[in-house]
């Protein structure tokens, strides 16, 4: 990582949306993801190397210098504290909604606590103090709709695409926390000692998104 | 209560190590050599408290050190006292409080200190923190001697292929001043820009609806950082700007001018938009950066108010490291290998004598001890004592 660079792409959605900006930087990968099971994906460019990790550990492979680029939600990051590393452009992609949501016309309580099932912990205890209440927070890894339909939780806070998901376990969006899309994120060290390339890498991806958006 | 396994008892807390003779012979050469040439640049050794109270430890510097600092009650006073998480604010004491000189002041200083929390990757809760202050001046003269001096520093501890980035935090404070932000508007900005959050600093200058003029000079500071031509970019970007903008602007280009003239094969990297420390730094703030390493190794710059709270405001500079990563990180060598004679286990006069001696010349003699079984190579040794006719000689092993 001393002179090329080292990108963190996490599967799925956001690598597939990524690529076209790349491509626009003329970095196109050798090999794709979801068929090879190398983590380290070689590019057409020699000293251009994409890591292949979990969206919640590109914030730490960024700040750490492990990579020295990395494309992250802004749910990941505002999860994640943000301080540490730069996320200079929005990207506009894998776009949704961080909200609330609980079952269909639910009535609650207000002399009791709200219980809210999350994975986004940090950000519902933030929002909900910001709202001037005081909840108690579980701390869950997948499948939170499930979470107040067997009486684990009031709410849950989550992200929001289509809200199809909620819809058909009876659930409904009610309060929007903040709109969500992917950033690139650069690692502090790097830009300071690669300015050169990544000023340009991150022109070319900023003129890539003005493109598409067009 | 967590209990422990048997298993588990030689644990240590995280982040917190103990040194090995092999290292701790390194670190305590390295420390004798930085030492030694922050002497012969005149720079005086000061001693500050591992631990005191939170009032006078904090003074002047803000929530994060705060936030970094290991506290606890006073038995004898009920005081709260913090076990220090940076040195600087105690030296910054003893100039202002203690010395009270009216001259420039040259201090150093060397010591552990304690964070609550890691700073880096896997990083030391125990930094073994080094650095200089330079009290009493505030020409550009002293940023240089403090600049050229972490360099140096740097050199002698076997790092190379530098990179120093300089940034100037009074054009981010004068800029705020002339759009008149106020303390809110200030945290937000700064927190985006700390993050160089392009977007989201142009919805905040939209919102607080700025002249464009203004919202332009503002926002171009999360892009003003990269090498010596964003430095005539500000020039023509700060061209409307309050005369103090333009005047911090004109130091760094002067402190970056000389440095790069002195040392040209050093690296500079400018970021306008960097505000590490922001709560006490006042002026030219510096870092210096090593390739492979995600974070600085080395933080310094200009902090002129600390002193106020002690009744005596002095302008001052200065740099600080972690020696145990600079022993890491570079390829400081001690100069000479470890040699040893071994002395055997004997009660002859003759040879206690002669150990003695060999002290005093300098070498470094081990003794073997009554029942001992290994030999002069297992404790290390390359001599060893050997009695022939009487004479104990010092013999190659």
């Amino acid at each position: 990582m001393t002179t090329g660079l080292t990108i963190a792409l996490s599967k799925g959605r956001i690598y597939k949306e990524t690529l076209p900006l790349l491509a626009h930087a003329g970095i196109v990968p050798k090999d794709d993801p979801e068929t090879s099971r190398k983590l380290i994906l070689d590019t057409n460019l020699d000293d251009v190397k994409l890591v292949i990790i979990r969206a919640t550990d590109v914030p730490t492979y960024v700040q750490y210098g492990a990579a020295d680029i990395g494309v992250a939600g802004k749910d990941v990051l505002m999860e994640h504290g943000g301080e540490g590393l730069y996320e200079p452009v929005d990207l506009q992609i894998a776009k949704c909604r961080l909200m609330t949501a609980g079952p269909v016309n639910a009535v609650h309580d207000e002399s009791k606590r709200l219980i809210i099932a999350t994975k986004f912990v940090n950000c519902a205890r933030r929002y909900y103090a910001e709202q001037g209440k005081q909840v108690e927070i579980i701390k869950l890894y997948g499948s939170m709709e499930l979470a107040p339909l067997v009486g684990l939780a009031d709410r849950i806070v989550d992200l929001v695409d289509t809200g199809n998901t909620l819809k058909a376990n009876g659930l409904e969006p009610m309060e929007h926390i903040a709109d969500i899309s992917s950033r690139l994120v650069v690692n502090k060290a790097a830009m300071k000692m690669k300015h050169e390339r990544i000023k340009a890498f991150m022109v070319e991806i900023e003129q890539a998104v003005k493109e598409r958006n067009a | 209560m967590m209990s422990t396994t048997t298993d588990e008892r030689w644990l240590l807390p995280e982040g917190i190590a103990e040194v090995l003779p092999a290292q701790a012979r390194q670190i305590e050469a390295l420390r004798r050599v930085l030492l030694d040439l922050y002497d012969r640049w005149g720079y005086d050794l000061v001693m500050p408290p591992f631990i005191e109270y939170m009032e006078s430890l904090l003074v002047g510097t803000g929530h994060d050190l705060a936030l970094q600092t290991f506290t606890l009650t006073d038995q004898l006073t009920g005081r709260l006292m913090g076990v220090r998480a940076d040195m600087t604010p105690q030296v910054a004491r003893i100039d202002a409080h203690m010395l009270r000189r009216e001259s420039p002041t040259r201090l150093c200083y060397i010591g552990t200190v304690l964070h609550t929390r890691p700073d880096g990757f896997a990083g030391s809760r125990s930094p073994l923190q080094v650095g200089v202050e330079l009290y009493g001046n505030a020409s550009i003269e002293s940023d240089l001697e403090v600049l050229r001096l972490l360099v140096e520093t740097l050199k002698v501890s076997g790092i190379e292929q530098l990179y120093i980035d300089l940034g100037h935090v009074e054009i981010f404070r004068c800029l705020v001043q002339q759009a008149g932000l106020n303390q809110a508007q200030e945290e937000q900005f700064f927190d985006a820009l700390q993050r160089k959050a392009k977007p989201e600093l142009q919805a905040l200058v939209t919102k607080w609806k700025l002249t464009k003029e203004m919202a332009d000079m503002l926002t171009a500071l999360a892009d003003l950082h990269g090498g010596h031509d964003i430095l005539s970019q500000a020039r023509e970007c700060f061209a409307t700007a309050d005369k103090t903008v333009l005047a911090a602007l004109e130091q760094l280009v002067t402190i970056a001018d000389r440095i790069q003239e002195e040392i040209p094969s050093l690296k500079l990297h400018f970021d306008l938009g960097e505000l590490r420390g922001y709560n006490y730094h006042t002026g030219v703030v510096f870092a210096a950066y090593l390739p492979g390493q995600g974070q600085a190794i080395a933080l310094g710059g200009r902090y002129d108010h600390i002193g106020e709270v002690f009744g005596r405001a002095r302008p001052a500079t200065g740099f600080s490291t972690d020696l145990k990563q600079l022993m890491q990180l570079g390829r400081f060598c001690l100069p000479a290998p470890v040699t040893a004679v071994f002395a055997p286990e004997s009660n002859d006069a003759e040879l206690h004598k002669k150990v003695i001696a060999l002290r005093e010349q300098g070498k470094r003699v081990i003794c073997g001890l009554p029942g001992q079984k290994q030999t002069a190579t297992d404790m290390g040794c390359d001599e060893r004592l050997v009695n022939r006719n009487g004479q104990w000689q010092v013999e190659a092993v």
